[in-house]
């Protein structure tokens, strides 16, 4: 077979004289391409995909944690929503009670003020109408006389006086 | 290379003789161009996986993923072939895919040396897969392994005759295991060179080879994954027989 191979056309896969040379160098190979996969290759690789895999689940875990806080804040900045709306309407009605009542005060003093106003000025037109009644009695008990003495009739003051308030009264 | 020959001579086996590197005869301890392509696998495979690897980033560069990629197909491979206690022998099946894969490769360059064309080496690959399952067999299982043989789901009638069948084809295994590897190895490489020597011997329509080459060339590539990627699978079952043999 060795002398098949060398001589030309003829496998050389067949030449048995090479086998424990390929034999040989092929342990050699398989044993140093074992020990520098096995030793130095594949546990590098295998601490960068397990580091990989690590770090992506701790970073969705730290997303996941992102993402409550997120929902904590909402929930936090609506709770202070809906707070200031109510304090916001408390004031209001604070507010609005308070200017209620200055106005009861101030429409209250406004009415006694008028009704002082208007007792003095009825008190004053009483007044004047007195003062004009009497004036009518005088001036009328002054006539009367005046006419009785035109005529000659005597009359006494006291007797015109109660005649003329008589005539007066009836027709007030 | 034909051309040197002159006319139609075409030499498509010279290229998987054993030579000595230094000249002289080839005796066991030799350097020879197998020694040579082989260390030549031992540093791709060891530049892909290392320096490939090196900067060890969180979002990997090419390279990187690239050596992350071949680990995680193989870790997976095993894992679903062979089962979830196989990981253990992980390491195994990646060296032998890494050698048969690289040797392949390797080999297409022009003017290289494919030591996977070698029945010699494809043959110690398998027998020592063969030989280091069937111990694991026995070790992991003892006699139960011989249940791989004694179809129990079958007839009883027709067990014995299973048995027979199942023997032979597992001991097959191995022959079949090296020679699809060396033959797709050897018929590729061949088959390039008769044309790559028609190129020389066709004058004018030197293109036509040409074409052909590199069609082959492509599908050559394909082969030496392939073929790779058979021979890690295939040992992979075997190694689910070992450690699962119950059908």
């Amino acid at each position: 077979m060795a002398e098949t191979a060398a001589s030309g056309p003829g496998m050389p896969q067949l030449d048995v004289t090479t086998f424990s040379n390929q034999i040989f160098w092929l342990i050699v190979t398989l044993v140093v391409l074992y020990y520098i996969m096995s030793r130095v290759a594949l546990p590098r690789v295998a601490a960068v995909l397990a580091d990989r895999r690590g770090t992506i689940t701790s970073d969705i875990a730290a997303a996941e944690e992102f993402k409550l806080k997120a929902q904590q804040a909402e929930e936090a900045y609506n709770k202070a929503l809906t707070d200031a709306r109510a304090e916001a309407g408390r004031i209001v009605d604070a507010a609005k009670a308070e200017m209620q009542a200055e106005l009861d005060v101030q429409l209250a003093k406004a009415d006694a003020e008028i009704a002082a106003k208007s007792a003095e000025s009825e008190r004053r037109i009483r007044d004047i109408r007195d003062s004009a009644m009497d004036m009518v009695s005088d001036v009328s008990k002054d006539v009367t006389s005046d006419i009785l003495n035109v005529f000659g009739a005597k009359a006494d003051g006291r007797s015109v006086t109660a005649a003329v308030n008589a005539r007066l009264k009836g027709d007030a | 290379m034909a051309g040197e020959n002159g006319g139609l001579e075409i030499r498509p086996m010279d290229q998987f003789e054993v030579k000595a590197l230094f000249g002289g005869d080839v005796s066991w301890y030799t350097p020879t161009n197998v020694t040579l392509w082989m260390a030549l696998t031992v540093v791709a495979a060891s530049v892909l996986m290392i320096y490939g690897a090196r900067g060890r980033a969180l979002v990997p560069s090419r390279a990187q993923s690239a050596a992350e990629m071949t680990y995680g197909f193989i870790y997976n491979m095993v894992k679903d072939v062979a089962g979830h206690d196989a990981v253990r022998f992980f390491p195994h099946v990646f060296t032998l895919f890494m050698f048969v894969l690289f040797a392949n490769l390797l080999g297409l360059i022009p003017f290289a040396f494919t030591t996977t064309s070698h029945i010699a080496v494809t043959a110690v690959l398998a027998f020592t897969v063969f030989l280091s399952v069937t111990a694991l067999g026995f070790i992991l299982n003892g006699t139960k392994f011989l249940g791989l043989f004694w179809v129990s789901s079958a007839p009883l009638a027709l067990r014995p005759v299973l048995a027979l069948i199942e023997l032979i084809s597992y001991f097959a295994r191995p022959i079949s295991h090296s020679i699809r590897l060396a033959g797709a190895m050897m018929a590729g490489h061949a088959v390039a060179k008769v044309f790559a020597g028609f190129a020389g011997a066709l004058g004018a329509a030197f293109f036509v080879p040409v074409l052909a080459v590199t069609a082959l060339y492509a599908l050559e590539l394909l082969v030496a994954v392939i073929q790779a990627y058979v021979f890690t699978i295939l040992t992979c079952v075997y190694l689910k027989d070992a450690l699962h043999p119950s059908h």
